[in-house]
């Protein structure tokens, strides 16, 4: 028996070394891991595809490229705490900036390597009703009316829900006169209509489209065009508010890890890749403005709707600040629910 | 007993009392030392790191809300699934009928089923478009996103604890016990007082026990009907996932540990009060 158990083992030893050998053998056989946030998947299911091709094209390499997808908050922590990934391409600067700073795997001036502050495609942030918007909801005041549910994540959790917070906030600040309180009691009365708070993006959707709960979602644009397209029968519209806010979803190399493994010619092609003309318009296919809308058929760019946009760094001073202020431990979010006033 | 016999039997012949004590003592508490102590004294080092910060954590009103109710949840459920686990334990050990292996087999599921699968098949029943969601809905009761669909996704993953426990107690207590007590002119309370439950009581208590550890920490099923409001239902779980989002790892582990302490303490009592039962039949 005991012998049995040790040839076993040495057999077990033997393919796997073999295994091993053979993949290493084939030198050709590249791969990359994109850790990425919710709404992606589609994306860069058909980014992935595009790029592998052309990089087959360019070096007879076979490109294989994982993702992995999450809250934006969640997946920060990961890479953080080891999970090996070659790009990060995350809903917000903060996530990205936290993996510079608390990881220390790339430079804290990341964001300046790639045009556009890094983001190849902008979104903003629209409000999706039921079809024939029976509530009669046209801006993000009906959203504070009594009696309305509102579907949003948990800014603490989601980056997506963090873009949503602040474009309530920045409508409420060109609204209210006086400033602090009324932004506040605003913030407040909007967060008292939410019935469910979920982690993710993708569990909002779930929850306002599959689970019929809530009037309206507070939702990033992109994702608001993909429950457009899924669910014909069932019939949602649009709502393109007063005031809205340019969100920059940026991306960046990993560079210990892709020093690591020495994909870092790969990882920053597949980057650049996002800005090129095929790059863009599949960004602008899946519903993202492309940064470069010049190198897309203006065709494609009719279904993005013109609305005054605020920024991060305009409104709110920076994801650093607006971190702070709003989001950590005992922040203006915190106060919307009664705690962490300290 | 016959066991007990075969056990005096056996130390007759062995020089000790119990074969291989210093090498079965020895890996026990290797075991115990690698798999429960180290993470968790590691929990205990980071937590230690906060120093006067756990003050705050103490006197947050979040944590206190999503506290209680992670506990609060977990014990309703895990007392439901006492009730109901003993009911199922009895009818499956004492009847026989058509299907019993299958409904014996189904016990097992929830162990069985990832925790994030039913979560959500919770969910979409409860939802208020769901089957039992759109008949419960006009007559005003809601379940799922509110602290009732957090306890009833607890029962659901609690339950095999509470049948499965029971079941070979119920087994071996056979059922001539409750026909001589029947015989005997006992009412049917009486027999399920007096002769059943003396004995179920210790595995009660275990089963009990179980389910309400497996409660508290549950976070895979419990997120998708929670709701996940702050201070109404955002259970502990999610409060930690949600500090260590914030790359607060000591408030988390703060947090985790406050968890631990009070399950502790919790399944320390359980488990003496499980031992008394237990002595206090064999006397």
């Amino acid at each position: 028996m005991k012998r049995f158990v040790k040839l076993l083992l040495i057999l077990l030893a033997l393919s796997l070394t073999s295994s091993f050998a053979a993949s290493t053998a084939f030198a050709k056989d590249v791969s990359l891991l994109n850790v990425s946030y919710d709404p992606t998947r589609e994306l860069y299911k058909d980014i992935n595809a595009a790029f592998a091709q052309d990089w087959k094209k360019r070096t007879g390499d076979n490109l294989d490229i994982k993702m992995s997808h999450g809250g934006s908050g969640k997946q920060a922590r990961a890479v953080i705490d080891g999970l090996e990934a070659d790009v990060v391409t995350l809903a917000l600067a903060a996530d990205i900036d936290a993996v510079a700073s608390k990881g220390k795997l790339l430079p804290a001036d990341w964001q300046k390597r790639l045009p556009n502050n890094s983001a190849p495609y902008t979104s903003t942030i629209v409000l999706l009703v039921r079809k024939g918007n029976p509530k009669n909801i046209h801006d993000w005041s009906d959203l504070v009316r009594p009696g309305i549910a509102v579907i949003t994540p948990n800014p603490k959790t989601s980056g997506g829900a963090r873009w949503n917070y602040l474009a309530a906030w920045a409508f409420a600040s060109k609204t209210c006169n006086a400033k602090g309180a009324c932004v506040l009691d605003f913030m407040k009365k909007l967060y008292a209509n939410v019935p469910v708070l979920d982690t993710g993006a993708r569990g909002s959707t779930t929850t306002f489209v599959e689970r019929g709960i809530g009037d309206v979602m507070i939702s990033w644009e992109n994702e608001a065009f993909l429950a457009l397209a899924e669910s014909k029968d069932n019939g949602f519209e649009i709502v393109v508010p007063s005031i809205s806010i340019r969100a920059e979803p940026p991306v960046a190399v990993v560079d210990e890890v892709a020093r690591r493994h020495g994909t870092q010619a790969v990882a920053e092609a597949y980057l650049k890749f996002l800005y090129t003309a095929q790059g863009q318009t599949i960004a602008a296919k899946d519903g993202y403005r492309p940064a470069l809308p010049q190198l897309v058929d203006p065709a494609l760019l009719k279904k993005f709707p013109k609305l005054p946009l605020v920024t991060i760094d305009g409104a709110f001073s920076g994801w650093k600040k607006a971190q702070a202020q709003h989001f950590d431990d005992g922040g203006f979010f915190d106060q919307i629910y009664g705690g962490g006033a300290h | 007993m016959s066991i007990a016999s075969s056990l005096r039997i056996a130390s007759v012949r062995q020089a000790g009392p119990l074969p291989g004590l210093p090498l079965a003592l020895g890996m026990t508490l290797v075991w115990l030392g690698l798999i429960v102590l180290l993470p968790l004294s590691a929990l205990l080092l980071k937590s230690a790191t906060l120093g006067s910060g756990w003050i705050k954590v103490l006197h947050d009103p979040r944590v206190f809300a999503a506290l209680k109710l992670s506990f609060g949840t977990a014990f309703a459920a895990a007392l439901f699934d006492t009730i109901v686990g003993a009911l199922i334990a009895w009818v499956l050990v004492r009847y026989r009928f058509a299907g019993r292996a299958f409904f014996d087999a189904l016990v097992d599921l929830p162990f069985a089923l990832p925790t994030a699968v039913a979560g959500i098949a919770l969910t979409a029943l409860y939802a208020g478009n769901g089957w039992i969601g759109s008949w419960l809905a006009p007559r005003g009761i809601k379940i799922a996103y509110t602290p009732t669909g957090i306890a009833i996704a607890l029962a659901f993953v609690g339950l095999p604890f509470c049948v499965r426990t029971m079941q070979p107690v119920l087994q071996s207590l056979g059922a001539e016990f409750e026909e001589a007590a029947a015989s005997l002119g006992a009412t049917r309370m009486t027999t399920l007082r007096r002769v059943l439950l003396p004995p179920l009581l210790p595995s009660m208590i275990t089963g009990f026990a179980l389910a309400f550890a497996r409660g508290v920490g549950e976070y895979g099923s419990v997120i998708f009907i929670a709701g996940n409001i702050p201070r109404v239902s955002q259970i502990a779980p999610l409060l930690i996932v949600i500090k260590l989002d914030e790359y607060d790892y000591a408030g988390a582990a703060a947090v985790a540990t406050l968890m631990l302490a009070l399950s502790f303490v919790i399944l320390l009592l359980l488990n003496v009060l499980q031992k008394k039962v237990a002595l206090g039949r064999h006397d």
